[in-house]
């Protein structure tokens, strides 16, 4: 039976050129779209490099101070500062460890009259530990160094090939950052900047850094993960964190609320900032919506077509019903029509998706993100494909399989 | 065989009501080949899909082989259709898309029977119509004639005890409509398959074990 509805829907295609040519590019652009989407998802939550220990860290980037007691309201919000991290976050108990390290900035620097950005960061010696960076040379520096503030530096690999060229091996050498000179102890595999909390080009001893780390206010611009010991310890770790943070004394008589959570990697990622509603719900909700909105005009176009289709074929539906076919035995085989269809066009969509990350990957749009069409990817597209085809499938064979024997007939 | 008691059939719409069919009984025994004659519009038609369970009656009962069908569900209906009813069109209503074998072999795609099975008996049944060198053949290299004898191949292949056949030869000229007829009678003498055919030429009616004639959706004869 399924050879038969594969040979009549593989003869409907090709009856059909242009109804098809339209299906098959609705389908694909859509699907194109939705699996790019999902790599960059995949990649931005799936891929755990080089926080590796993700399932037993918990993040921290912000802190928001709120005041109302004047009438309006005053508010302050971003990253902490680094004496806030290492004096508060690191005097909790539960923690094995604590990774602080500054936002990112960036600075030109030239190298044989070529401009070169290049985005640092500071970090502690815990934050080597935590993260588990793929060394390609040397190695990071080390507390002593931070603690004698030495001007060494662990450098990515692109910037290494950006300034440094084809030169096989770098540790040692000078890289200048900010109109400073700093002594290569390392080489890293570049991490993507979708993982803004660990992503730079050039990391560097805090230090080091021109700005007094030593500053006693709570915001600034630094952020922490902090490492249990065991999966175990997290949502202890979570508590103690909310415990300390209800016992800050507030800084000035503008605020009298603080807010900070030590969050897993998802929920830290999506915050909105929002302290009512959940930054994953939001996420969900605008995935969900844009999914939807990319589905919903292919999906209507092909019921659209698929109508007509089915339609034109009134004559067949007649026969086929005349000669024992049921109603339910019809809707099935359009089904299966449709979903080949719909396959056909997954494929194409496959082949456009992986061209488009290949052109979005060579010209680095985005930082050192390397997309890639892995199993969870090709599945979630199999699965969008599955929904695809049944959404608009099923109302036109259902409209079909309502047509009355001796009309369908007469519709030649 | 085939019994109608009391037929009717109205059409309605929000402003009309058209009587088709007003009171129809009819006995038809194994083995008849019955012809059904009548003016256009008279519900010939009407009377040939009611018997075939194309279409239901407003009224009255159909029973078939002593099985009362008013009130088969729709996969029930399908299933009696397969196995009894074989249908003829003056249309011919083959599917373009499939070759004359795929034609042939629809009905049995409805029954549990090996693909094989299928080839098999559409190529008998196509034999019988004298159509074995156009198997691989697409409906639209055919001429008419040989439509239609691919129509009753397909009407035959499952062995059904019943051919409807609504107006088999209107559409072909009087050579072909006499080849078709010939396979008609042939497969009535040699098989005794019950056969009703509508038509409106009343020479090939005169071939036939017995005339129907209706009215305005009333039996005259």
């Amino acid at each position: 039976m399924l050879k038969n509805y594969l040979k009549i829907a593989i003869v409907v295609l090709r009856r059909r050129k242009f109804f098809t040519f339209i299906s098959l590019f609705g389908i694909s652009f859509t699907l194109t779209i939705l699996i790019v989407l999902t790599a960059f998802i995949d990649k931005v939550v799936g891929d755990n490099y080089p926080d590796r220990k993700r399932d037993r860290s918990l993040y921290v980037n912000r802190l928001q101070e709120i005041g109302t007691r004047s009438g309006g309201i005053n508010s302050s919000s971003g990253g902490m500062s680094f004496y806030f991290l290492n004096h508060y976050a690191g005097s909790l108990k539960t923690p094995a460890k604590l990774a602080i390290s500054s936002n990112f900035n960036s600075t030109n620097t030239y190298v044989n009259n070529k401009k070169i950005v290049i985005n640092y960061k500071y970090t502690n010696a815990d934050f080597w530990d935590v993260l588990d960076f793929d060394f390609l040379e040397g190695k990071s520096f080390t507390k002593q160094q931070i603690d004698n503030g030495e001007r060494v530096a662990v450098i990515s690999a692109e910037i290494k090939k950006e300034y440094f060229g084809d030169e096989a091996s770098v540790v040692g050498k000078y890289i200048e950052a900010d109109n400073v000179q700093y002594r290569v102890s390392g080489v890293v595999k570049n991490v993507p900047i979708t993982l803004y909390m660990i992503y730079s080009d050039i990391y560097l001893p805090y230090t080091v850094s021109k700005t007094d780390y030593n500053n006693s206010g709570y915001r600034g611009n630094y952020t922490g993960i902090l490492l249990a010991g065991s999966k175990a310890d997290i949502s202890k770790i979570h508590q103690e964190y909310e415990q300390m943070v209800s016992r800050l004394p507030m800084e000035s008589k503008d605020f009298d609320k603080i807010f900070s959570h030590a969050e897993t990697f998802i929920k830290n990622y999506v915050s909105t900032g929002d302290e009512e509603k959940s930054g994953v719900a939001y996420a969900i909700t605008a995935i969900g919506i844009f999914a939807l909105l990319v589905m919903l005009l292919p999906t209507l176009n092909l019921v659209n077509i698929n109508v007509t289709r089915i339609m034109e074929r009134s004559s067949e539906i007649g026969v086929r019903k005349a000669f024992g076919a049921s109603s339910k035995t019809l809707i099935y085989q359009f089904i299966v029509e449709n979903l080949i269809l719909t396959f056909l066009g997954g494929l194409i969509g496959v082949v456009l998706s992986s061209v488009i990350l290949q052109i979005i990957n060579s010209a680095n749009l985005i930082a050192n993100l390397e997309l890639s069409l892995n199993f969870t990817v090709l599945f979630i597209g199999l699965l969008i494909c599955l929904v695809f085809g049944l959404f608009s499938g099923v109302y036109p064979a259902w409209r079909m399989s309502k047509l009355n024997v001796v009309n369908a007939l007469k519709m030649q | 065989m085939i019994s109608l008691q009391n037929i009717q059939k109205v059409y309605r719409t929000s402003t009309i009501e058209t009587l088709a069919l007003n009171s129809i009984n009819l006995n038809i025994k194994k083995g008849e080949f019955l012809s059904v004659m009548g003016p256009s519009g008279c519900g010939k038609s009407t009377l040939l899909n009611i018997m075939g369970l194309l279409d239901a009656p407003s009224k009255g009962d159909i029973n078939i082989d002593d099985q009362k069908l008013n009130n088969l569900s729709d996969k029930q209906l399908a299933q009696f259709r397969n196995k009894k009813l074989g249908f003829i069109f003056q249309s011919y209503h083959l599917i373009n898309d499939l070759k004359v074998l795929d034609n042939v072999m629809l009905p049995l795609l409805y029954r549990n029977s090996s693909e094989k099975e299928r080839k098999q008996s559409a190529s008998e049944a196509l034999g019988k119509v004298g159509l074995s060198n156009r198997v691989k053949h697409f409906p639209t290299q055919l001429s008419g004639g040989q439509k239609q004898r691919v129509a009753i191949a397909r009407a035959i292949v499952g062995k059904p005890e019943i051919i409807l056949a609504d107006e088999p030869t209107g559409n072909l000229d009087s050579a072909m409509g006499n080849e078709v007829m010939d396979i008609l009678l042939h497969l009535n003498k040699s098989e005794g398959t019950t056969i009703v055919m509508v038509t409106h030429d009343e020479h090939m009616a005169k071939k036939t074990h017995r005339l129907m004639r209706l009215f305005d959706g009333s039996q005259v004869q």
